[in-house]
């Protein structure tokens, strides 16, 4: 039989190295607020001449616009973000950028005042917070049944903030080289992928009360084990089938949903990650308090913190 | 037991058609499936209504006049089904479907459709100008504008068959234009819209010369048929009691909407393939009868999609395709357990029962997680401007993993029973299931 948990070590240690990358490009890049949340206005305009990234660029800033950000998204099609253009202001741009490059094509415009922003950051927080506290009394009651439901439940917790931290850590990465910027549909990813990964901790879980019932092992390492290679085909199959569709997704569609696909990619990866090797062998280093397994790579039992 | 199963069989089976039925043909008066602005194209704005000028007590007269006033305006472009709603106490939401000329929709509801009358004078800095032409009424200054024209303008031919915008002036307009045109006899009077002059058919400012005092009604002159008749109806639509100051918008082009459908439904469509493969290849019978229960389940998806009707928006399609994915998460969870059941060395009816009941637990408590999420989700989208991709999400994705815990469960297993007893159901290879323990 596989041993999963006896390289405990390593799973953990992989996970600490990862979390610490994210939350230094956190702490280093920051997110970066797209104008759902930071007000501001986007641009997708269609040329019909070939028209050169930088001579764009350079021509919005003739016109006033320096803290413009361009991107080619197709043959011809530059997303344009600027601050919150009025109507006046976006003719006035549309115009003269027709007159420099020849005829566009507006293929879509959005513009989102500081007003609404602020008030879209504000509930998109109160989401956030509400779910956290969802999933947590789902937790709470998930586990009412579990032998130490304290345990299982912390161990849970650390295995999604660990996912979270990773997915936002990647886009504050993505935001510095390539200017992604942080979405609706990015806050929607990831609270979508808090309850996808939450599921696949359960079930490991689920697995790990039954066979304690019905008494496995006396080790409790080898109930842990034994569980997870119980459970390892559903949780890797119910995560392809998941990411098989998401990555159709990604490929096909794109466009306003590609932050969503992106993260829902990521977070499966990852939350099936830790459901697998960070939730359960954190419950066995609890249980014997082998604390020094988070730090140092050792295999077997080892000196006690 | 078999009998009771062909039974559920044939309810599925019909449940099936209808879904089927629903998306081919018109039910219920559902044409197609609704599409989002982001996939049709179109114009999504959001109004801020500035009360700082009305007195207080009349702001929720003034945001329904207003409401009123932009659907008058809007019947004038002819859009179909076009959504005019006033949000919370101050704004006004407005989504135009299919649009194309963005511009122009906009110039409709944000004008104030203010004629104003101006005289020659000079502006502050001495230069030569068009100034408001006021009158002194009751000890207060009043300018002349269309303000106080009745709302029955007309557009119609003069004699030398020229067109004509008739109007007619109100008490009080009469009063103002009395004093104005008596004044002004043998000068020019421009006509301003909006701000801007208001320019005929052959281009030029329009500003005729006062003829004779006019207290009762009026003409303009020079505009082209079209031109009038718009004005004309833009005037009598009336005007937005409050200054509406735009907070939100969205405006997509129909053709990139057309482009998303066509990738959407792509992806869609290379997702469902994959999954379906996946599901034979890795788990033989029961993967293939888990893709028919599939199929099932995006025909009957789509068709509560078409009949509610829910909004399909880019991110909704979104929700559908991730829900596909997830759909048959609780067949994998039950064909694992059967697998387990087999290998203790149970029949195959045994196995299936065993697997059902077993896995059904486990895929209870994995939906629940979602559907916290998918109602949160959906409690957000209704609380903010922006709430299209959040709110499509979430509705897809909750009607998505409901459909398939019927799906998953109830289609699946009846399929399966059916091989229960019979040749096939002997061949275990058929079932990727192994006798002997690990």
């Amino acid at each position: 039989m596989l041993n999963i948990t006896g390289k405990r070590s390593l799973f953990l240690i992989i996970s600490e190295i990862i979390i610490l990358i994210g939350i230094i490009a956190l702490v280093v890049f920051g997110l970066q607020p797209g104008i759902e949340f930071s007000s501001g206005s986007m641009l997708t305009i269609g040329f019909e001449q070939e028209v050169a990234q930088s001579e764009l660029k350079e021509e919005l800033v003739n016109l006033g616009y320096d803290n413009v950000i361009i991107q080619r998204t197709g043959a011809g099609d530059f997303f344009i973000r600027t601050q919150e253009l009025t109507a006046p202001e976006r003719l006035a741009l549309e115009e003269d950028l027709g007159a420099r490059f020849g005829s566009l094509t507006e293929r879509e415009f959005n513009s989102v005042s500081s007003m609404v922003a602020a008030e879209t950051v504000h509930n998109a927080i109160i989401a956030v917070g509400v779910a956290a506290v969802g999933i947590l009394l789902y937790i709470t009651w998930a586990f009412r049944r579990m032998p130490k439901p304290f345990h299982y439940g912390v161990c849970a917790i650390i295995a999604l903030v660990h996912d979270v931290v990773l997915v936002t850590g990647i886009f504050a990465i993505l935001g510095a080289i390539m200017g992604w910027e942080i979405n609706l549909m990015f806050i929607t990813g990831v609270l979508a992928v808090i309850g996808y990964s939450i599921n696949n901790t359960v079930v490991v879980f689920d697995r790990i009360r039954e066979n304690l019932r019905r008494g496995v092992s006396p080790d409790f390492e080898m109930v842990v084990n034994n569980s997870l290679v119980d459970t390892l085909s559903r949780s890797l199959n119910t995560s392809l089938t998941t990411l098989l569709v998401v990555l159709a997704l990604l490929l096909f569609v794109g466009a306003s949903i590609q932050n969503f696909a992106l993260v829902m990619l990521i977070g499966i990866i990852v939350g099936t990650y830790s459901s697998l090797f960070v939730a359960p062998t954190l419950l066995i280093v609890w249980e014997r308090g082998e604390w020094g397994k988070l730090i140092f790579l050792r295999r077997g039992k080892t000196e006690e913190a | 037991m078999a009998k009771r199963n062909t039974i559920v069989l044939f309810i599925i089976l019909a449940i099936f058609a209808f879904a089927v039925c629903a998306l081919v043909y018109p039910l219920f008066d559902r044409e197609e499936l609704r599409l989002g602005l982001d996939l049709q194209g179109g114009i999504h704005m959001v109004y801020q209504a500035d009360f700082s000028d009305l007195e207080p007590g009349t702001e929720a007269e003034a945001i329904d006049g207003a409401v009123a006033v932009i659907e008058r305006r809007i019947n004038v472009l002819g859009v179909t089904e076009p959504l005019i709603q006033k949000q919370g106490s101050d704004r006004i939401l407005v989504e135009l479907p299919g649009v194309g000329e963005a511009e122009k929709a906009k110039e409709l509801i944000g004008a104030t459709a203010l004629l104003e009358f101006r005289e020659q004078g000079v502006d502050e800095e001495g230069n030569a100008a068009w100034v408001p032409a006021t009158a002194t009424i009751d000890g207060e200054e009043k300018t002349l504008t269309s303000g106080y024209f009745k709302e029955n303008t007309y557009v119609g031919q003069g004699s030398l068959s020229q067109i004509l915008l008739y109007f007619e002036w109100n008490e009080e307009g009469s009063a103002i234009s009395g004093e104005v045109t008596g004044r002004l006899i043998g000068q020019p009077l421009a006509i301003f819209l909006s701000g801007e002059p208001l320019l005929g058919d052959d281009g030029l400012p329009i500003a005729p010369i006062v003829q004779s005092q006019i207290t009762d009604r009026g003409q303009v002159e020079g505009l082209s048929l079209q031109e009038a008749t718009e004005l004309s109806q833009l005037l009598n639509a009336g005007r937005i009691p409050v200054p509406l100051n735009p907070v939100y918008e969205q405006t997509v082009s129909p053709t990139l909407g057309a482009d998303f459908i066509d990738m959407s439904l792509l992806a869609g469509l290379i997702g469902i393939i994959l999954v379906m493969l996946f599901m034979i290849i890795y788990y033989r019978l029961p993967g293939a009868l888990a893709s028919l229960a599939l199929i099932f389940y995006g025909a009957v998806v789509l068709a509560v999609f078409k009949l509610i009707p829910v909004t399909l928006t880019l991110a909704g399609i979104g929700g559908f395709v991730l829900s596909i994915g997830m759909a048959v998460d609780a067949n994998v969870l039950i064909f694992e357990r059967m697998k387990e059941e087999f290998a203790t060395g149970r029949t195959l009816g045994a196995a299936i029962e065993a697997g059902f009941n077993r896995a059904w637990m486990a895929i209870r408590d994995s939906n629940v997680t979602t559907i916290i999420v998918c109602v949160i989700l959906i409690w957000l989208g209704s609380s903010i401007v922006e709430s299209a991709p959040v709110t499509g999400f979430a509705v897809t994705l909750l009607i998505g993993v409901l459909a398939s815990m019927f799906s998953a469960i109830i289609v699946t297993r009846t399929l399966l029973r059916l091989f229960v007893g019979t040749k096939l159901g002997k061949r275990t290879w058929l079932f990727s299931a192994h006798r002997e323990k690990k």
